[in-house]
């Protein structure tokens, strides 16, 4: 193992994965250093949890060649398994059984003794808010409790490198907000997460670097703020209180912004393109220094839609959440 | 109550890395699941008992008088078959339960572990073969209740469960196969309905194969479950054939001989 393979986590070469004639994987490479977590974004079916099998040794790649902390996934498998974690898209733990028996059941497979296996088992159910579902059957949880459970059980032992797959997919806010937690939390204790959303909030909120995936190829890279600037800007949307008011508000806007507005064919609204979201709070201060009423006001950041056209030139076909951040006034 | 970060941090600095698990030891403890799976999910013994006990009372009261002569007579005639068949239909679930577990990615989470890959399969034949016991048990007791008495003794009923426990642990192999290559669950069940029926009925469980047409008769005579039934009843009956015995075992072996590198194989290269 040369220094240079050491210091990265991943490294792929060219990955590539046919299933029938669908090319999911279509030549993907990625270096990705240690420590931190690596966002891979697309819609579904881009080829993201290919990549992920593949990497964690469950498929073997048809071109190309990976190394997973230094170890060549398909010749060195074990050495690898014996290092990173796999969360995958779909509760992956075995519903029949209770959380604490599958737990149990995760340690003594990675070489707890029986009774150091329970141990380890309720630490782990303890500590992700489950000690009380313990002995419930894993089918009678809720999707938050589910993904916990999920990730508690690849935290047995504690990874190296982490593969989680769309962790927040279908979850709801508050459940969504605790995977998070739970993501910084391992970030900080010396994991290295590669992580796949089809959410851009997300990859933003959690990713120290993003690569952007359509079609089984990496259209993309960077951090997020090089991603967004390569999108180019948002909007910001405004209704005023009076819609007579509306002409003078979109003439101050589109002096302070340097922007065409746009009139809505609500006559309450309108929308200007920003290139610094930084001076939309001044603009909006201005229209309140003339005696403009604005009622509601949202500063819109590319959307992953948004994204995905800019890079692309095609939209992206499975509906994306919308990402507007909405600020009532 | 401390935050859910600060204790994911504290629950993750307490993990020693044990020793990797061996080989017995995981496979031990994928046959740990396999009987929690019976003990949450009962149903999957009830219903292939249910059937055989069925089975067992109708055929007894419904045809043994006309087959046999009396209900009695046919039962101490066909209760060694009735057990036989119950169990080989067992294997089944273990296509059902592989294939279960690739739909819910459990398969996934457990071939990234770093666990000696077979143990999941081996495992779950142990389980598997427990299973097989207790079916057994099942039978044989409707069958005792009801008025079968083994001229073979305990010990003869005994050889014959062990025997049966050991061919059904070989064809199972086969049944991984099936559950690895078989897109759902539901047409695992299909295929292997297509599969038990013929097998277990077109063979001596039932009938005295001297009684069928020659072509039918001509397969009954090759199929392997007749075979089985016939090295059974003559444990089960205290005149056993060693050659029978010896067949099913060599049968047995030629079995995992065959599937078992071809199902390691599929499941290592699974997609």
């Amino acid at each position: 193992m040369t220094k240079e393979t050491a210091e990265l986590a991943i490294e792929a070469h060219g990955l590539v994965k046919s299933f029938g004639d669908n090319r999911a994987v279509d030549g993907v490479d990625l270096a990705i250093r240690a420590g931190g977590v690596y966002g891979v974004l697309g819609p579904n079916g881009a080829g993201k949890t290919t990549v992920i099998r593949m990497l964690a040794t469950l498929l073997v790649p048809d071109g190309g060649s990976a190394r997973v902390l230094g170890h060549d996934v398909v010749r060195e498998a074990a050495e690898v398994r014996a290092r990173v974690a796999l969360t995958g898209q779909f509760a992956s733990l075995d519903e029949d059984l209770s959380g604490l028996e599958n737990l149990v059941l995760l340690a003594r497979l990675y070489g707890y003794g029986r009774r150091a296996a329970r141990v380890r088992a309720r630490e782990l159910l303890e500590a992700f808010d489950l000690a009380e579902a313990a002995d419930r059957q894993v089918k009678t949880y809720s999707g938050g409790m589910r993904r916990r459970i999920d990730i508690a059980g690849s935290l047995v032992v504690r990874p190296d490198l982490m593969f989680l797959d769309e962790p927040t997919t279908g979850l709801d806010p508050r459940s969504r907000n605790q995977v998070w937690e739970i993501v910084r939390a391992l970030v900080g204790a010396g994991t290295t997460i590669l992580l796949t959303t089809q959410y851009l909030d997300e990859a933003d909120q959690l990713a120290d670097r993003i690569a952007v995936v359509d079609h089984g190829r990496v259209i993309a890279e960077g951090t997020s703020g090089e991603l967004k600037a390569s999108v180019g800007s948002g909007a910001v949307k405004v209704r005023v209180a009076d819609p007579s008011d509306r002409e003078a508000v979109a003439h101050l806007l589109a002096e302070s912004l340097g922007a065409v507005p746009v009139l809505d064919a609500d006559p309450a609204s309108l929308s200007l393109r920003v290139d610094d979201p930084a001076q939309v709070a001044g603009a909006l201060a201005r229209v309140g220094e003339a005696g403009l009423r604005v009622s509601e006001y949202s500063l819109g950041q590319p959307s992953l839609d948004e994204v995905f056209l800019a890079l692309t030139g095609h939209p992206v076909t499975d509906a994306a959440p919308d990402e507007t951040e909405e600020v009532r006034a | 109550m401390t935050q859910l970060d600060a204790r994911v941090t504290a629950v993750l600095g307490g993990a020693e890395r044990p020793a990797p698990a061996s080989p017995v030891a995981s496979s031990v403890a994928f046959g740990w699941r396999a009987m929690l799976k019976i003990k949450h999910v009962p149903e999957q013994l009830f219903d292939v008992t249910m059937f055989p006990v069925m089975f067992t009372l109708m055929f007894t009261y419904v045809f043994g008088g006309a087959i046999a002569g009396s209900p009695g007579e046919y039962l101490q005639y066909a209760l060694p078959g009735i057990l036989v068949q119950t169990v080989v239909f067992i294997t089944m679930y273990t296509a059902l339960t592989v294939n279960t577990d690739i739909e819910k990615g459990v398969f996934d989470r457990i071939r990234a572990l770093p666990v000696w890959r077979p143990s999941m399969l081996v495992g779950a034949l142990l389980g598997d073969s427990a299973r097989y016991a207790m079916a057994s048990t099942v039978v044989l007791t409707v069958g005792l209740l009801i008025g079968y008495r083994a001229p073979g003794g305990v010990l003869g009923v005994l050889a014959a469960v062990v025997l049966l426990v050991v061919f059904c642990f070989s064809l199972t192999w086969l049944w991984l196969i099936v559950g690895l290559k078989v897109r759902t669950p539901n047409a695992v069940m299909g295929t292997s309905m297509m599969v038990l029926f013929p097998l277990t009925f077109v063979s001596s469980v039932f009938a005295p194969p001297e009684t069928m047409p020659g072509w039918l008769r001509a397969f009954v005579e090759v199929n392997p479950v007749t075979l089985l039934v016939e090295a059974a009843r003559g444990l089960m009956n205290g005149n056993p054939d060693v050659g029978d015995v010896l067949g099913v075992l060599g049968l047995s072996v030629l079995l995992i001989a065959v599937f078992a590198p071809i199902a390691m194989r599929i499941f290592n290269r699974k997609n």
